[in-house]
């Protein structure tokens, strides 16, 4: 519907994407300021002044330390939309752009449409009336390209998909609208198992448009993949051997790396951001504990995660497993690695016929001698097609996520419902939110969609 | 030449010219209903019932605007059933079936004892137009008499052109019986108005004596029957049973033997039948793997024979109808009183209206009911006291009546009209409404009284006791917010319904919320309650604990019903000139100055319009000042 004033808070990045050091992301709207104070951590909670004056400020995603950012509030009417507006300079990094805005998401605030932050400072009266047909323009321009994004950005197939998604919805929707405006007819109603099988497809084709959507993501900002394991595994010597130089600062004492540190591996064509992280255990130093908490933070996001070890501390491959199972590494994929395989005792154990049949994608390598490395490399290319980044890049928009994720919400509520016993007009009710979120990628679906969807299907009619 | 000047003339005595009448005479006009046979005003000319899922929510606004439809039906109802009943209040939808000759003679009455309704037999062939044809001024009948008014409501229904088919017989005609009417249409096209050809069915009517009822199931009436109107009506007493029976292999074989001379499928029908009213021939044609269809039997009246047999619209050849009937059981005997039959008749595309449901074309000329495309009593009637209020208002400038798509079932079908249009008989279905869980048939005289009070629809004793009732509902509802329900009074009851006991005090409110657990149920378990609701009427109760029950769905739709209002309530002037601004899309373009929306809301509700286009109208508009909250 309309963009203006309808009383939400807008995000979007405000500086062009891929230029500069720093990126400008920009909320406006009464919420602006408390949205970002949730970017803070908690102890630290404070709000952003209104008194356009820069602060530097350090975001954070819970525990986790994201950037630090130079943070400028402007009190309405005397900002740039006439609303409340604070603006956040980030370090342009792609991955880090995302972050931020996703949380803004998170706290409230809604991806800008194209054109919104100037369409609000002209309803509000911030910009001068002959400047109207350049808003005008402004819009008519970006608009466009901003629905082509959701057409040609993607890559072959997709409007046959999206269409497909469309048919899919049209006729769970038709289902329930069925049973509400036919109940009187002579037709058969669809039980409860059916349409909780035609949800459950419907679902699950929406969890595959928005993996397609992280696979693009994930094409154009990398795997997120994690190095984990125990002290002193050799996890930073690993990651020093791939990257070819000494990025991590490694020594012989545990627990020297205590904060993440992030590089780009190109292999085939594909980039891995790897993260090396703090060594998991207990500690008494709470510098160390902090950075065993992201740690834990980070596996939760990743996509993939370097479980390395060294055998002369792990005895068994079921040592390993439950050492994985303790990572809790979420939907990330996981490849144990075995380190220092040049000491001869080391090699001899994991060379043992029960760790293979235990861990059949083991590898065994030593970053220190370069052992086994390339088998690594072609193991992190196969990872590609098990990951989906060979898969069609089918959401390429924040915002065309952003609207996946709105409609699964509502969908999981008609689900639900089913179960409980929800009312079947309130079931359609939580639908129809699912596809007004949904309009924008695969066309709106209206009364006449349902109703044409009924008579072709059921004799309707006395 | 007799020249008797008026308000408002009403052509056409249907649903629609009835209620349209009836709404400009309330209102203070002197209303002229101009109707070729003055025995068949209000004639239910299809099947003897109103109200229905989606109707019979049309039909209670009807009533809280102060229409006639809902209170005739309740007066001449002979068996009343709530549908939807196993679903959620918000699809309760209240149906009768009705004596058809006695619903007429009711209605002629009320018109009569209405005053200000004037009445006139005669065919109009014409209008009278000023200023170069984009004023209307009166119109002229077939016996050649001029009548004067400052609008005129067109309700034409079937009659413009009509053309009836049985078979390969045609028949010129408006229903059967009757004579079609002609010089409108043309006229109208001259004046630049776009017109199409529609068709619709009806089913043979049969002499109930000459059926077997044992042969059929019974479908009666409610055991505790409502009612349409909010007014003081009575719910019946006693109920007529309506009977279903069903088609099988051998009728659809007989009819199949007609089917070369059905004018269906010979191409002699040109207009387009509504898809979810199809005949028995489309039916078995279109759905060929089912191996029967549900026949309807439904009585005409109190005291007649005639039955309507409801499923079965056909416009075969009479003696191809007549064969196949007599396969159906309980009808081996059947004697027909006359066959079924289709007839194709003008509409205008009503694309060419205005919100008020005056043409945008000439001035003071309004269209209702099936001449703008739809089909239905009730969407017929509901069309009419629109355009009837809004002939009245135009004329004395004020600022016409327009519901919007959140506030009553009627917004929903002005605003599907004239902004979508419609290729084939519009009805009105409950998904057509976005905000359904708002539009119940419970509510609707609290979402329209003040409406119908401020625009003269309704006196002051029916707004009043909505007020009333509003305020009741208020006091329940802080009562279930506030107070708290003992163990031992509710427990008895959530043990009953298999939902876990309360072991301490907990809200009447949250206890309420819990699935199947009503408030007449709990009121006759505590005293507490009971001696709480004793001061309200039962109705109100009800209300309060549907809106409870109902409460964050019920706010969802608000707050989306409020962003829409926005834009609604941003008004474009009728000489915004689209074409200057080239910053809009193309296809936007065209459509804005073809349709020429009233407001920015109707503008959005275009097809081909996107939202670029509307945030780009809102720049040319400069609205920022007014446009905040």
């Amino acid at each position: 519907m309309n963009r203006a004033s309808d009383g939400t808070t807008i995000v979007a990045l405000a500086s062009p994407q891929g230029l500069g050091a720093v990126a400008l992301i920009r909320l406006s709207g009464s919420s602006s300021a408390q949205i970002v104070s949730s970017l803070c951590r908690a102890e630290e909670s404070v709000v952003p002044q209104l008194d356009r004056r820069a602060r530097l400020w350090r975001l954070y995603d819970g525990g986790e330390l994201l950037d630090e950012s130079v943070v400028t509030g402007f009190a309405g009417p005397r900002s740039y939309t006439g609303e409340d507006v604070v603006e956040l300079g980030v370090h342009a990094s792609p991955y880090i752009i995302e972050r931020v805005l996703r949380l803004c998401l998170k706290a409230g605030a809604r991806m800008a449409e194209p054109g919104e932050f100037t369409l609000r400072a002209f309803l509000n009266g911030r910009l001068d009336l002959s400047q109207a047909e350049a808003v005008a323009d402004l819009i008519a321009a970006d608009s466009p390209a901003a629905h082509r994004m959701a057409v040609h950005q993607m890559r072959g197939g997709l409007s046959e998909r999206i269409g497909r998604f469309r048919e899919q919805l049209i006729d769970l929707a038709a289902l329930l609208e069925l049973e509400l405006d036919f109940s009187e007819e002579d037709v058969a109603f669809a039980d409860r198992t059916t349409l909780r099988g035609l949800l459950v497809d419907v679902r699950a084709e929406l969890a595959s448009l928005r993996a397609g959507y992280r696979a693009g993501q994930m094409a154009r900002e990398g795997v997120a993949t994690v190095i984990a394991g125990r002290p002193n595994a050799g996890k930073s010597t690993l990651l020093n051997a791939l990257l070819g130089e000494e990025k991590a600062i490694v020594s012989p004492i545990p627990g020297t790396t205590r904060d993440v540190v992030e590089d780009v591996l190109q292999i085939g064509g594909v980039k891995f951001r790897l993260l090396d992280t703090a060594g998991l255990r207990v500690t008494a130093d709470s510098v160390e504990q902090m950075g065993v908490d992201r740690t834990r933070d980070r596996m939760q996001r990743a996509a993939l995660v370097l479980f390395v070890f060294d055998p002369a501390h792990h005895h068994s491959p079921q040592q390993v497993h439950e050492e994985l199972e303790g990572l809790h590494t979420g939907d990330a994929m996981v490849l144990p690695v075995a380190n220092k395989c040049d000491v001869p005792e080391n090699r001899l154990r994991i060379d043992e016929p029960e760790w293979r049949s235990a861990l059949p994608n083991l590898l065994v390598i030593s970053g220190l001698t370069g052992d086994g490395l390339s088998e690594l490399r072609s193991a992190l290319r196969d990872m590609v097609d098990a990951l989906g980044l060979s898969s069609e890049v089918l959401v390429a928009h924040l915002r065309h996520d952003e609207l996946l994720g709105r409609a699964d919400t509502e969908l999981k509520k008609v689900e639900l419902g089913m179960e409980s016993g929800l009312p079947t007009e309130l079931l359609a009710a939580h639908l129809r939110a699912a596809l007004r979120h949904l309009g924008e990628i695969t066309g709106a679906v209206d009364a006449d969609d349902l109703l044409g969807a009924i008579f072709s299907r059921f004799c309707i009619g006395k | 030449m007799m020249r008797v000047d008026y308000d408002v003339i009403v052509v056409g005595g249907g649903h629609a010219g009835c209620e349209a009448a009836a709404a400009a005479a309330r209102m203070g006009s002197k209303v002229l209903l101009i109707s070729m046979n003055m025995q068949t005003i209000a004639q239910m000319s299809c099947n003897p019932a109103m109200g229905g899922v989606a109707k019979g929510q049309i039909v209670r606004e009807i009533d809280a605007l102060g229409g006639y439809s809902g209170i005739v039906s309740d007066r001449t109802a002979i068996q009343f059933r709530m549908l939807n009943r196993s679903k959620g209040p918000a699809m309760w939808s209240p149906r009768t079936q009705n004596d058809r000759m006695m619903f007429a003679a009711l209605w002629r009455q009320m018109l009569e004892e209405t005053e200000g309704v004037h009445f006139w037999q005669d065919a109009v062939v014409e209008l009278l137009l000023a200023d170069s044809g984009t004023r209307v001024e009166g119109v002229r009948t077939a016996m050649g008499t001029h009548f004067l008014a400052r609008a005129v409501v067109l309700t034409t229904g079937t009659f413009l052109n009509g053309l009836m088919h049985v078979g390969e017989k045609q028949q010129r005609g408006g229903r059967s019986g009757e004579h079609a009417s002609y010089g409108i249409s043309e006229q109208l096209m001259a004046l630049g108005f776009t017109t199409g050809r529609m068709k619709t069915g009806t089913p043979p009517r049969i002499d109930g004596r000459s059926l077997n009822y044992s042969k059929m199931e019974e479908q009666r009436g409610d055991e505790h029957p409502g009612k349409f109107s909010f007014t003081d009506t009575r719910p019946l007493e006693r109920q007529r049973s309506c009977w279903i029976t069903y088609t099988n292999e051998a009728v659809h074989d007989l009819l199949r033997t007609g089917f070369d001379r059905s004018p269906m499928y010979n191409g002699s029908i040109k207009g387009l039948g509504p898809r979810y009213c199809p005949s028995i021939e489309d039916k078995i044609n279109r759905f060929a793997e089912r191996d029967r269809h549900q026949i309807f039997v439904e009585p005409e009246g109190w005291n007649t024979v005639e039955m309507y047999i409801n499923g079965f619209s056909t416009s075969l050849p009479q003696e191809v109808q007549y064969a196949a009937l007599r396969k159906i059981p309980g009808f081996e005997q059947a004697r027909m009183f006359r066959p079924g039959y289709a007839i194709e008749y003008d509409y205008f595309p009503p694309t060419q209206l205005r919100p008020s449901l005056e043409t945008k074309n000439v001035e003071g000329l309004f269209f209702a009911g099936q001449i703008n495309g739809t089909t239905g009593y009730e969407e017929a009637a509901c069309q009419g006291l629109l355009a009837g209020a809004n002939a009245n208002l135009a004329i004395n400038d004020r600022q016409s009546l327009v519901l919007s798509r959140s506030e009553a079932y009627i917004g929903v079908l002005i605003d599907d009209l004239i902004n979508k249009g419609t290729d084939e008989p519009y009805r009105m279905f409950t998904s057509r409404a976005e905000h359904r869980i708002l539009l119940r048939q419970d509510n609707a005289d609290i979402r329209l009284s003040e409406i119908a009070f401020r625009n003269g629809l309704i006196g002051e004793d029916r707004h009043t006791r909505v007020e009333q009732k509003v305020r009741n509902v208020e006091s329940i509802t802080k009562f279930l917010r506030q107070k708290t329900a003992e163990p031992k009074e509710v427990n008895p009851v959530l043990i009953d319904h298999e939902e876990a006991p309360i072991n301490q005090k907990v809200k009447w409110g949250s206890i309420l919320l819990r699935p199947g657990i009503g408030i007449r149920e709990l009121s006759a378990a505590s005293g507490h309650l009971s001696s709480f609701l004793v001061d309200f009427p039962e109705e109100d109760a009800e209300q309060a604990e549907i809106q409870w029950k109902y409460r964050s769905y019920i706010e969802r739709e608000e707050e989306q019903a409020r962003r829409m209002s926005n834009l609604d309530h941003i008004y474009l002037k009728p000489d915004f000139n689209f074409q200057t601004i080239r910053a809009l899309s193309h296809e936007g373009r065209e459509k804005l100055s073809a349709m020429r929306p009233e407001s920015l809301g109707q503008a959005s509700r275009l097809s081909g319009v996107s939202p670029a286009d509307i945030s780009i109208l809102m720049v040319y508009l400069n609205k920022g000042a007014e446009w905040k909250h």
